[in-house]
């Protein structure tokens, strides 16, 4: 493997996450609970989808095939997206999509950081710019995990019972293979374990505020870095790509 | 050449330093700090901009309004260059921007820099009414009509209003 392949697919890691992250956040689009967080949910699905587009072009142009944003988006089988398992996960009832924020956002927060300082520019420029928005999002998703678990007794029990149910799945964001290692030593990626320690930090601080209990370690799902997904995957790239499935080149 | 410059780099920045946000059309995209170079070849015009944020749809529209604002001039051949380094901040906005925004209704962005507060947002920040001039506001939602702008309200005057984020 060489560098430049290792990177492509370094990129499409980020800006694959972003991308489905935000094509969920995008379901809550007239569905909020009120209309503030309606608003506040389509924001950060706005955000995420431009993170992916400034990773997905770049992608293109380190492969050097012509392939834009729109064919990696909108192109690719579900056996060629390398998101996260969390950020697929269902978007569920309110608490179940702040839990899967929560811990998403975490990951962000602290892998960006890190790869401010990457030898890669456009990396580095990528990461310097999103930080930014992610900072607003572990915000939002934090004050409302603090909220539900700290609100009712309905709302503690059920946020508890989301964060447990997506905890099986954080494991995943923190794997690492050959790409990585290759990265790594061209001072381009970032150790993930290093990044795990800050993730831990946080979401220990969050969940302590909000009174709610850490997840017991358990079984990981795995499958991010080999583009196995879940089930909900082709059912959400089935949607996002209804329109140029069906019309193909259509332009907006 | 047909397509030969004939304009220095002073007078293609003053064409297009003038172009209006879209969504706020009192500032311009000097102002807001997206227009961040112009280099002049002999034969085609470099615009180097930087979004305010990565999603923001009023991108498109600058570089749709460069392009068709130049033509006007007879420049036919541009290119929109994006640049993500240095990442955009409300810093670089000047107080006649700030103004304008206030005179909009819109609260400019308050601090010298950006809301360091990461899990919660870091005590209480004095944002002026831009209605009754009240200091007395609350803090609605993060987020707003736009991805630049969060949700106030004033307790005085009771009306809702935008308040312009520090990034």
């Amino acid at each position: 493997m060489t560098t430049n392949e290792a990177l492509i697919n370094y990129c499409l890691r980020l800006g694959d996450s972003s991308l489905i992250l935000g094509q969920r956040m995008s379901e809550w689009c007239s569905n909020g609970p009120i209309l503030e967080e309606d608003i506040a949910m389509t924001n950060i699905a706005l955000d995420l989808i431009g993170q992916s587009r400034t990773m997905l072009t770049y992608a293109g142009k380190l492969e050097g095939k012509g392939r834009t944003e729109d064919d990696f988006a909108y192109k690719r089988e579900e056996r060629e997206f390398y998101n996260t398992l969390l950020s697929e996960r269902p978007n569920g009832h309110f608490g179940d999509t702040v839990a899967r924020n929560f811990l998403h956002s975490a990951f962000f927060y602290h892998l960006f950081q890190a790869l401010k300082n990457s030898k890669d520019e456009m990396i580095a420029a990528h990461a310097a710019k999103s930080i930014k928005e992610v900072t607003y999002h572990l915000r939002h998703s934090s004050e409302w995990l603090v909220r539900l678990g700290d609100g009712t007794e309905e709302s503690h029990n059920k946020v508890q019972e989301s964060l447990n149910d997506m905890w099986e799945f954080t494991g995943d964001l923190f794997e690492m293979n050959e790409v990585d290692e290759l990265l790594i030593k061209e001072g381009i990626a970032v150790d993930l374990t290093e990044i795990k320690k800050e993730w831990d930090k946080t979401v220990n601080q969050v969940i302590e505020r909000a009174t709610l209990n850490r997840p017991e370690e358990c079984y990981m799902q795995t499958g991010r870095l080999n583009a196995i997904h879940s089930e909900y995957l082709g059912h959400l790239i089935a949607e996002m790509q209804f329109l140029q499935r069906a019309y193909p080149e259509a332009q907006w | 050449m047909v397509n030969d410059i004939k304009y220095t780099k002073e007078q293609v920045w003053g064409f297009i330093s003038e172009i209006p946000d879209p969504e706020i059309p009192v500032i311009t995209i000097e102002e807001l700090g997206v227009l961040r170079d112009v280099e002049v070849t002999p034969t085609k015009v470099i615009v180097t901009i930087t979004p305010t944020y990565t999603g923001c749809p009023a991108m498109k529209m600058f570089e749709d309004d460069i392009i068709s604002t130049l033509k006007e001039h007879g420049i036919e051949n541009v290119e929109i260059k994006m640049v993500y380094s240095p990442a955009w901040t409300t810093d670089w906005m000047p107080q006649k921007a700030k103004d304008k925004l206030k005179a909009y209704g819109i609260a400019p962005p308050v601090d010298g820099s950006a809301d360091k507060g990461v899990l919660f947002a870091n005590g209480p920040k004095v944002v002026i009414c831009p209605r009754c001039k009240s200091k007395d506001t609350i803090l609605t939602s993060q987020f707003g009509s736009t991805a630049c702008k969060a949700l106030y309200s004033c307790k005085d005057c009771l009306e809702p209003f935008d308040y312009f984020k520090c990034i």
